[in-house]
């Protein structure tokens, strides 16, 4: 219990600590999107000979013709109320374009984060176990080559090989086949709707167009998340706690998952939750490569186009999920090692 | 000079690794200056006729949607994608390594006032923020490079500042300031020269991340346009056509992307052994 109340007050003082990045965030992306060039008043007019008094008309709708401290207020106060504004391309509101999207990004992040920490923590403790052994060095070798190879490149071949020259992954377009029914709309998680429904055929396809991104995805992460494991484990390992208990004669998988594991688990952590944010930010070019309908790419066609309010809400997204992944890695410490609690 | 080539080779001959990264390197370096001389074709020549050809004798990477030489085009690009990464670079490690080392040695409320903007900006996710940037500044090859130079100042700034406040207290600086060298001669005439070294390895590393990351913007269309060279382009031109088969267009660039990105780590990775031992993984 008291174990429980020094984790939520940590995460109540990150909470805290975290409001003025956000904040200043907010105000940044502002600015950045302010300066940007191209008149959206003028894009979005009818065509190229719409008349000036159509272009003022446009520019007093969208609140261009304040100036900016009042704009900015303005933005300010619709942020707090939830309001993001609304797409000039979709003509929908940002928010709900966001949140129609974001399931799809989400899916595809955490099915290559599991992906990548269910090859990397094996990995590396076998690698730290037999240090120098061949397993170590093709750990090596794997991680190496994984950090240099970009996802919009090692996506490509993944394509060409599993569905251009062996012929068994889907089409890689999109979510689902576009003859394929999709599930009903519940989370938009399609791998769960098609759970609930116990469409287990469906289920299947939506798996098959998820394996090749997430394998992208996770192939990139997998070289630090190993890499961290190996390092940290080695560490451990040559400790005085883990000779005591290999000693006092417990068995070998204890001394490594239990004694060794647990506290090799930290660093772990740490670049877990850095890696997860990169991975938010290598979406765009994952879905882009698949044209995975997320937010990445839906806010590299508004950047594209000079529509501000998408690419805002983007960052302003990126940015809580960043905060949130921070408060989860710090929860995340606390139930890995007490003592951090106690500071 | 010749012993300190001496000695450089002493080292290379016990990190065989080290050794093979850094003719990578110097390789590259060659490819870009000598690029117009070494490159077989005109790398922006359109042949329609030979649109799309399969590597061959004549063309040793095949040719493109255009009947453009790929083997030339990444010579070529060799140019632009280093120039684009060292400038980049050199902007991030010039600004960071003295806003750093200012902030580690004065401290107080500067010091603080540095670290929080460091911190929100590191909360960004750093490619959309590099995307967002050439967007906002347009369309242009300096932007890519102001961009990527932006994203990789904060952790220059942390390092230096990090690696100056564990020094600032040291005897040599208070002997300097006895002696009535200025705060700013301290940081600049000895601190600074003193975190090179260090800083000098996060040059190698880094010089990787920002190829990565110029190649991974102009291959979502953003800095440099259609016709010149450039790998990341090259890879975004090539997809269109790789669900018909013709993985050439995308291997080739991407292979010599990986290749360029790999001899910068490793080289950094062996610098960094090199110079201390204790970090080696």
């Amino acid at each position: 219990m008291r174990a429980l109340r020094a984790v939520g007050r940590r995460v109540g003082r990150r909470l805290v600590a975290s409001a003025p990045a956000l904040l200043g965030v907010v105000v940044f992306t502002f600015l950045l999107m302010r300066v940007l060039p191209g008149d959206p008043a003028v894009f979005f007019a009818s065509g190229p000979n719409a008349g000036q008094e159509e272009i003022d008309e446009l520019r007093r709708v969208l609140g261009l013709d304040r100036p900016i401290p009042v704009q900015l207020a303005h933005y300010l106060y619709d942020v707090g109320t939830g309001n993001l504004g609304r797409s000039l391309t979709t003509g929908q509101p940002v928010l709900r374009d966001l949140t129609e999207r974001l399931p799809a990004s989400l899916e595809l992040t955490v099915t290559a984060l599991i992906l990548a920490l269910g090859l990397a923590l094996p990995l590396g403790i076998l690698a730290a176990l037999r240090p120098g052994s061949l397993l170590d060095h093709g750990v090596r070798l794997v991680c190496s080559l994984g950090v240099c190879v970009p996802t919009f490149v090692s996506g490509l071949l993944l394509i060409y090989v599993f569905y251009v020259v062996l012929g068994i992954a889907p089409d890689p377009t999109g979510r689902l086949d576009i003859f394929a029914a999709s599930p009903p709309d519940i989370t938009g998680f399609l791998l769960v709707d098609f759970l609930l429904v116990g469409d287990m055929e469906g289920w299947r396809a939506a798996a098959a167009q998820l394996v090749l991104p997430a394998a992208t995805m996770a192939l990139f992460t997998l070289a630090p998340l190993a890499r961290m494991t190996r390092a940290s484990m080695l560490a451990v390992l040559g400790s005085d706690f883990v000779r005591t208990a290999k000693s006092i004669g417990l068995g070998r998988g204890r001394v490594v998952l239990v004694y060794a594991l647990r506290n090799a688990l930290l660093p772990v952590i740490t670049i877990t939750g850095i890696v997860f944010s990169t991975m938010l930010g290598a979406n765009v070019l994952v879905e882009k490569v698949f044209s995975w309908p997320g937010v990445g790419s839906y806010a590299l066609d508004a950047l594209l186009g000079s529509d501000y309010a998408p690419v805002q809400g983007f960052v302003l997204l990126m940015a809580s999920a960043f905060v949130i992944v921070n408060l989860v890695i710090d929860t995340l410490y606390g139930i890995a090692d007490p003592r951090v609690s106690i500071e | 000079m010749s012993a300190t080539l001496r000695h450089a080779g002493w080292v290379l001959r016990g990190n065989p690794i080290t050794a093979v990264a850094a003719t990578g390197v110097l390789l590259l370096a060659v490819l870009a200056i000598f690029a117009p001389w070494i490159q077989p074709y005109d790398p922006i020549a359109s042949n329609v006729r030979n649109a799309l050809q399969p590597p061959s004798a004549a063309n040793w990477a095949g040719t493109d949607q255009l009947g453009r030489d790929i083997l030339s085009r990444l010579i070529a690009a060799t140019r632009l994608d280093l120039a684009i990464a060292i400038s980049a670079v050199s902007i991030s490690f010039a600004a960071g390594a003295v806003i750093g080392s200012l902030c580690g040695y004065a401290g107080g409320r500067m010091d603080r006032v540095v670290g929080r903007l460091v911190d929100v900006l590191m909360a960004f996710p750093l490619f959309v923020l590099a995307m967002a940037m050439v967007a906002a500044l347009g369309n242009r090859v300096e932007n890519i490079i102001i961009a990527t130079a932006f994203i990789n100042l904060p952790f220059y700034i942390r390092f230096a500042r990090a690696e100056v406040n564990v020094r600032r207290d040291a005897g040599w600086v208070e002997a300097a300031r006895a002696c009535g060298d200025s705060h700013l001669s301290v940081v600049l005439r000895f601190l600074l020269p003193n975190i090179l070294p260090a800083m000098a390895v996060q040059i190698s590393l880094n010089l990787g991340w920002a190829i990565l990351n110029a190649a991974g913007l102009s291959f979502l269309g953003l800095g440099v346009t259609a016709p010149t060279p450039e790998w990341g382009i090259m890879v975004a031109e090539g997809a269109r056509f790789i669900t018909s088969g013709q993985w050439w267009l995308v291997a080739f660039p991407g292979f010599t992307l990986m290749l360029a990105v790999l001899c910068f780590n490793l080289l950094g990775d062996g610098l960094r052994d090199i110079l201390d031992p204790r970090m080696r993984t």
